[in-house]
């Protein structure tokens, strides 16, 4: 069986439901953030594929702005953390609820 | 089977092998050359020259008992000097050394002498060197010794500094050569301006040379910025903990790495493998004469530069060099425009 | 079977294999190299889809960069392990009631993607468009497309970039006492 979009749409879907899955059972804010990182890359997988099969080099194009955002959006999120972690010596999530009603 | 395959497949075993023993041959030079700067002589008894001394060390460090601390992590204890050595040969794998060859009309179609040939070849050598910082910073954290956490931290640190320089310097090369394939570099690269001056990327771009050789020896931290290994300092930092066969595979890491980025930087800068007199299907002789040089020059700057201290190091890096390296890359933009180059 | 299947299903198994050991290690340091062989992974597929630049760009920026400034965090944070007490007998997701209702949702989840997957294979195939190698994927291409059409998205990622870095310094300095 040839390999189609389909294939790579699916996978694409699973990559990002693996992240999801991530962010919400894991109790360390880094493994969050690598999550995070995941369900990025699942929707960059879609993106090149999408953009092989309309034979446009706009996927890629969106693709290199993706990786830009989430390097910079890694970059913040693990200075957050380092913050954190100095406020209140944890790493869970559960510790930072003081903003909750 | 198409026999053209069967070089490329050849060519990926005579490529391995090559490399081990320049990494064998790197060993035996160094001690050579550091010994007559010292004035003194060096290995003379093992073998004719001492050419057998490589061959001894790794003899004596096949023997020696590997030890692992206890509470080292082992998965990650291993698999430290794997990642530094599998990047180390990765790199060299899309370096071209010589032309397409027919091997005297064997083969009917002419093959390059490449492990692979592929059309981003220089981002492919960056990319492998992003990927050897992991060898280091792994096996400084595995070890469980705060000397090799501190030595590794600050190598891989040191690494991803110099690796925005390297970027940049290469950067300017492909404005220059238009191409990201190394060969349709180093073919950019043939010819000579006014009869005698051959068309060399180091006539047009000197600053660019420093700075790629620059970055170059503190991407294989080596002195003067080889503070990660410094052995008056940090005991031998990284690979402190690491012993007999792992201890010789970052080793061999190092060496691989070094023949690596002077191997790249004959490609980009030094016009690769063409040269006068030769005819075209012997350049892979210049391609090692170039190639010598440049690692002599490596062996040079070891024995007769003073370490950088850390913070200066970084300073360097961060403050002269980057910038040095934009500046470069704008004047190069500017020349091509106009000049047409 | 072609080369390309065979790829593309060694690769694909690989990237989910990986990405479920981010999510079920307990030590972060392996969270962090089974990414790393995730994105090793996903840079595989996307050379299967002609886009080399796409491959290298992923190994520089998301494991060669992205992923160090991770191991830095977790080896300076010194990130323990974590243990069982982690699932919080307390936290109102584990009850028994919420516990029963997510299983229905993801039976549904599992049923729908089931339904997808068998739809599409009963469909007729869209077939990846066999282009040369040289027409949508050369880096020439590419950097036309960003430097005219999508000019503008390039500079403000260069200045989200910028922001980025004062802001990464700025939240993680110490405070002066």
């Amino acid at each position: 069986m040839d390999v189609t979009l389909n294939h790579y749409l699916v996978l694409s879907a699973m990559l990002f439901a693996i992240g999801t899955a991530g962010v919400f059972l894991r109790r360390n804010v880094i493994t969050l953030l690598l999550s995070i990182e995941i369900m990025l890359n699942a929707v960059n997988l879609t993106f090149v594929a999408a953009g092989r099969h309309f034979a446009a080099v706009d996927g890629q194009v969106i693709v290199f702005f993706v990786m830009t955002v989430a390097a910079a959006e890694a970059a913040v999120g693990l200075a957050i953390v380092i913050a954190l972690f100095r406020h209140r010596e944890s790493l869970n999530p559960e510790a930072f609820t003081s903003l909750k009603w | 089977m198409d026999p053209v395959l069967l070089v490329q497949i050849a060519l990926v075993v005579v490529v391995f092998h090559a490399l081990l023993l320049s990494a064998a041959g790197m060993v035996w030079a160094e001690r050579k050359v550091a010994a007559r700067l010292q004035q003194r002589f060096g290995p003379t008894l093992t073998g004719p020259a001492g050419l057998l001394q490589p061959f001894a060390d790794v003899f004596k460090l096949f023997f020696k008992e590997e030890l692992k601390p206890k509470a080292a992590d082992s998965v990650l204890f291993y698999l430290a000097p794997i990642i530094s050595a599998t990047t180390a040969f990765l790199a060299f794998c899309v370096v071209p050394f010589g032309p397409p060859t027919t091997l005297f009309g064997l083969l009917d179609r002419p093959v390059m002498l490449t492990v692979a040939d592929v059309n981003v070849a220089v981002l492919v050598i960056f990319a492998v060197a992003s990927m050897g910082v992991y060898g280091i910073v792994l096996a400084g954290w595995s070890s469980n010794n705060k000397y090799s956490l501190l030595g590794g931290l600050r190598a891989s640190a040191q690494m991803i500094s110099y690796e925005l320089s390297y970027g940049t310097a290469l950067a300017a090369v492909l404005l220059l050569g238009n191409s990201m394939s190394l060969v349709d570099l180093v073919n950019a690269q043939s010819g000579y301006w006014f009869g005698f001056i051959p068309k060399w990327f180091v006539f047009l771009q000197p600053v660019g040379f420093f700075i790629f050789m620059t970055a170059g020896i503190a991407e294989t931290n080596r002195a003067p910025f080889d503070f990660p290994e410094a052995e008056q300092e940090l005991v031998a930092g990284y690979h402190t903990e690491y012993s007999s066969m792992s201890f010789a595979l970052f080793f061999l890491a190092e060496y691989v790495n070094m023949v690596t980025v002077s191997a790249v930087a004959t490609n980009l800068y030094l016009g690769g493998w063409h040269g006068p007199l030769l005819p075209p299907w012997l350049g892979i002789l210049w391609w090692f004469a170039k190639l010598s040089v440049l690692l002599f020059f490596y062996l040079w700057l070891r024995w007769t530069l003073p370490r950088y201290r850390y913070d200066t190091l970084m300073q360097f890096g961060w403050k002269f060099l980057l910038p040095l390296s934009i500046l470069n890359l704008l004047a190069t933009a500017a020349g091509v425009l106009y000049f047409g180059l | 079977m072609a080369f390309e299947t065979i790829g593309f299903y060694v690769l694909a198994a690989l990237a989910i294999i990986a990405s479920v050991g981010v999510i079920g290690q307990r030590n972060p340091i392996y969270s962090v190299m089974s990414l790393i062989g995730s994105f090793g992974a996903l840079a595989g597929l996307y050379i299967l889809l002609d886009s080399p630049f796409t491959a290298v760009t992923q190994i520089i920026v998301y494991a060669g960069a992205i992923m160090v400034l991770f191991l830095f965090v977790v080896m300076l944070l010194n990130v323990p392990r974590e243990d069982a007490a982690e699932w919080d007998r307390s936290h109102p997701l584990n009850r028994p009631g919420a516990r029963r209702f997510g299983a229905v949702l993801a039976v549904f989840l599992l049923l729908e993607l089931g339904w997808a997957v068998w739809h599409a294979s009963t469909r007729e195939a869209v077939a990846l468009n066999t282009v040369s190698a040289g027409g949508v994927s050369s880096v020439a291409a590419i950097g036309r497309s960003i430097f005219t059409d999508y000019s503008f998205q390039f500079e403000a990622t260069s200045i989200l970039i910028l922001v980025a870095m004062v802001g990464a310094v700025v939240l993680a300095r110490k405070e002066p006492q």
